[in-house]
């Protein structure tokens, strides 16, 4: 059954909140040097599907370049995508007029890494939070200001303090008010582009216990993008793992993190430095990634991580692995021979 | 078919390595204070800072940003601008006094008695010349050799980093590297003259996890080769813990506890130690709650009195009378081990932290 609000929004019972099916975003370029003709295609996202339920947290992580940042403009239509479905509650808005997109850009809201460059640094707080409220049509009948002021409590900032500009506040605070922003729509799903990484680790822990809370008492749901994945780990349901603009792996936090399947998944999550060998747990076997991520320009046939995969065969470079289950594990995966961790690479770390 | 030695990763589990114990320092702070005045007044970026480092060992650095890590580590190389610096007390690097030391004195020690890397390769590798061209200039700025004999030693240096294919990359501008490759390059850099010690400012904060990784063995290869002193300044306590023979933890421009890896982050005493702790989420075990410390670090400016962080402390109260507010506590011994230290007033902080902190750490 599909439904139409007074907000414009078509909603279909029993779909997702969110989901991407197999969505691509190739950027043109111009090559490089002498030689170069024509265009080229960067992939930055080539074939992304993943869904979010009201309420979950979804945690996106993978090294630089892999596309999370792509991913989280094409959530939030920042960008209109090369290929592929984005449906919000049944809906799919890929290719969606800026016109009736207005009632979905209330609805998914997207908070920045850089709590600097995302504020205008002429507005005052009270400005920045209102005019939030004014594009949005949520200035309730008490008035902008008192809004303003309950947002930013909510928020942990001094509800007095709304006449005072961004400079005048600290990078955890600077970070608060670009919450304040966001929670001004009353959102559904938050893509959250690294919103804690530019942050010292006390502060990182205020913003993420504040982020928690929000998540709790206003049932909003998160796509969460971080490279920390302990921080990732601490706020996500569930987790997806990107490698060079594919989705490589998929699931539930803890079989993520304590059974991951994806040689890659396996080689980050052996990478992270452990607080726990000082407090006597073994340190772990590493796996060595030999090499560096290949250019999104001209990724590998196939498997685009055989090119640093120990396990790669030739049906690797032939056949592109599709991600799915397997008839172990809880995770989907994306490998021809995923399988859980054989060395206790994982294990050793719990 | 492949084989299951073949379908194995390449593993490396780093050990931990022998300790130099009671060895002479190698690098010693006393009572360093570093000051530029501002417009808006006097910023006390380094407030009596005192720690020492043999040979052969790894000192980590950690604290939030704007505790004066970079800027004390900056003064051991003679880094600050002279005329809006104002810099006192004592640093000794192989005996030799780096505190008031000649701008030429300065040329010919840094690079072979002591040399560091930085976060951003940017801000040592410059775009218009090959990285061959920069590693070889500081090279011959130390040694009398030919060109080809210094190229020669760059191209060996790279090949030490792990650039595949040194002597054809020798030949490449910075643009040309990856991220983790342009780090690799600056290492390279930085090692050519065999300095004594290193000072690493972040040099893998902007990395993937993968390539921190490399890094971070890198370099713990190289000291053990070298046998150089190392200082490493970092957010992560998780490096830290991988790396690291000593902490010292420093808060609005002092050192608040210095000791032993294992002990600092295994049973800390500083309030602040303990605060950081129960910020980080962490990879494995049973996500908990994380208990921030609430506030934010104290303005240079306008440093609090007594303890500098009695305004975010939650143990203040414990402390009789005034204390933390009035008297700044001095960095010595608090318990029976007399190998480490913190500056803090509370009584019998070991017994607080196996109380009162250990069960709540996330
Ligand atoms: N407008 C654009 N034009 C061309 N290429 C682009 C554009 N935007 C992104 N890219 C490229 O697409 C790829 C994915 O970029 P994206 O910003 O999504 O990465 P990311 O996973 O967020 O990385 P990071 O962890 O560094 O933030 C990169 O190779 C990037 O250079
Ligand atoms: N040249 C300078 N002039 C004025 N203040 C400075 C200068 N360099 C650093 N500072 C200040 O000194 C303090 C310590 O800085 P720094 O050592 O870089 O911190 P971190 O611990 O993050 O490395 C900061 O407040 C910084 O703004
Ligand atoms: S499909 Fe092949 S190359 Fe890709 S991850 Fe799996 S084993 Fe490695
Ligand atoms: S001296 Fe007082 S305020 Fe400072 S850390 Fe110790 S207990 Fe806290
Ligand atoms: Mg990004
Ligand atoms: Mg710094």
């Amino acid at each position: 059954m599909t439904t139409t609000d007074k907000s414009g929004i078509k909603r279909v019972a029993g779909a997702p909140l969110l989901e991407l099916n197999d969505v691509k975003m190739h950027f043109r370029t111009k090559g490089e040097g002498l030689l170069a003709r024509g265009t080229k295609w960067v992939q930055a996202v080539d074939g992304v599907s993943l869904t979010v339920q009201p309420g979950e947290t979804l945690g996106l992580v993978g090294e630089s370049g892999c596309g999370k940042s792509t991913t989280a403009r094409l959530i939030t239509r920042l960008l209109e995508p090369t290929a592929g479905e984005i449906k919000y509650e049944g809906v799919d808005i890929a290719h969606m007029s800026e016109r009736k997109l207005r009632p979905y850009r209330r609805e998914i809201q997207l908070i920045f890494q850089d709590p600097y460059s995302s504020l205008n640094p002429r507005h005052t707080v009270g400005t920045i939070v209102g005019t939030a409220l004014r594009t949005h049509g949520m200035v309730p009948k008490g008035g902008e200001l008192k809004r303003v002021q309950e947002l930013l409590e909510v928020v942990g900032l001094n509800p007095e303090h709304y006449n005072r500009y961004p400079h005048e506040f600290s990078g955890g605070q600077r970070q608060r008010i670009g919450i304040a922003r966001a929670l001004a729509a009353r959102p559904k799903i938050i893509v959250a582009d690294e919103p804690v990484s530019a942050l010292d680790v006390s502060i990182q822990a205020q913003v993420m216990n504040l982020l928690e809370n929000l998540r709790k008492e206003l049932g909003i749901a998160f796509v969460f993008i971080a490279h920390d994945l302990g921080v990732v780990r601490h706020f996500c349901d569930r987790v997806a793992v990107m490698y060079l603009g594919r989705m490589v792996e998929e699931g539930p936090r803890d079989a993520l993190y304590e059974t991951p399947q994806h040689p890659y998944t396996q080689a980050l999550l052996s990478a992270v430095p452990d607080i726990g060998v000082v407090r006597g747990v073994p340190p772990k076997h590493r796996i060595r990634l030999v090499g560096d991520v290949p250019s999104p320009v001209d990724p590998p046939s196939g498997c685009r991580f055989r090119t640093r995969c120990w396990k790669a065969e030739e049906i690797c470079a032939t056949s592109d692995p599709a991600l799915e289950r397997k008839p172990v594990g809880d995770t989907v995966v994306a490998c021809h021979f995923a399988e859980p961790p054989v060395e206790s690479i994982v294990a050793e770390a719990v | 078919m492949t084989d299951q030695t073949v379908r194995a990763p390449q593993t490396v589990t780093r050990t931990p390595r022998a300790r130099a114990e009671g060895e002479e320092a190698y690098l010693e702070v006393t009572d360093l204070h570093v000051q530029f005045p501002t417009a808006d007044g006097k910023v006390q970026a380094v407030q009596g800072l005192s720690y020492a480092l043999p040979l052969r060992r790894t000192l980590a650095i950690v604290g939030e940003s704007g505790s004066g890590k970079s800027v004390s580590s900056m003064a051991i190389l003679g880094l600050h601008d002279r005329k809006s610096t104002w810099i006192s007390g004592s640093i000794k690097v192989g005996g030799k006094e780096v505190v008031g030391m000649s701008e030429k004195d300065l040329m010919s020690y840094r690079g072979a008695d002591a040399a560091m890397i930085f976060q951003d390769p940017q801000s040592s590798l410059h775009p218009f010349f090959t990285i061959g061209a920069q590693i070889t200039e500081s090279y011959r700025a130390h040694h009398n050799v030919s060109k080809r004999a210094a190229k020669a030693r760059a191209v060996d240096m790279l090949g030490r980093v792990g650039i595949p294919n040194p002597s054809r990359r020798v030949d490449q501008y910075p643009h040309e590297f990856s991220g983790g490759m342009r780090q690799r390059a600056m290492i390279a850099m930085a090692l050519v003259n065999d300095p004594k010690l290193l000072i690493a400012d972040e040099p893998t904060t902007a990395l993937d996890v993968t390539v921190q990784a490399q890094i971070l063995d890198l370099i713990a290869d190289l000291q053990r080769d070298f046998g150089s002193a190392v200082v490493f300044i970092t957010h992560d306590l998780g490096v830290v813990a991988e790396i690291a023979d000593d902490i010292l933890v420093m808060y609005g421009g002092n050192a608040v506890e210095h000791g032993p890896v294992e002990k600092i982050l295994g049973s800390p005493l500083h309030p602040y130690s303990w605060g950081l702790l129960e910020s980080i989420p962490a990879v494995s075990g049973t996500p908990g709650p994380l208990h921030p410390i609430p506030g934010s670090p104290p303005s240079l400016l306008a440093m609090p009195s007594g303890c500098a962080f009695h305004p975010r402390c939650e143990f203040r109260d414990r402390v009789g009378g005034d204390l933390c507010r009035t008297l700044k506590p001095e960095l010595i011994p608090r318990t029976a081990d007399q190998g480490r230290t913190s500056r803090c007033h509370l009584k019998e902080p070991d017994k607080v932290f196996e109380t009162e902190v250990l069960p709540r750490l996330p």
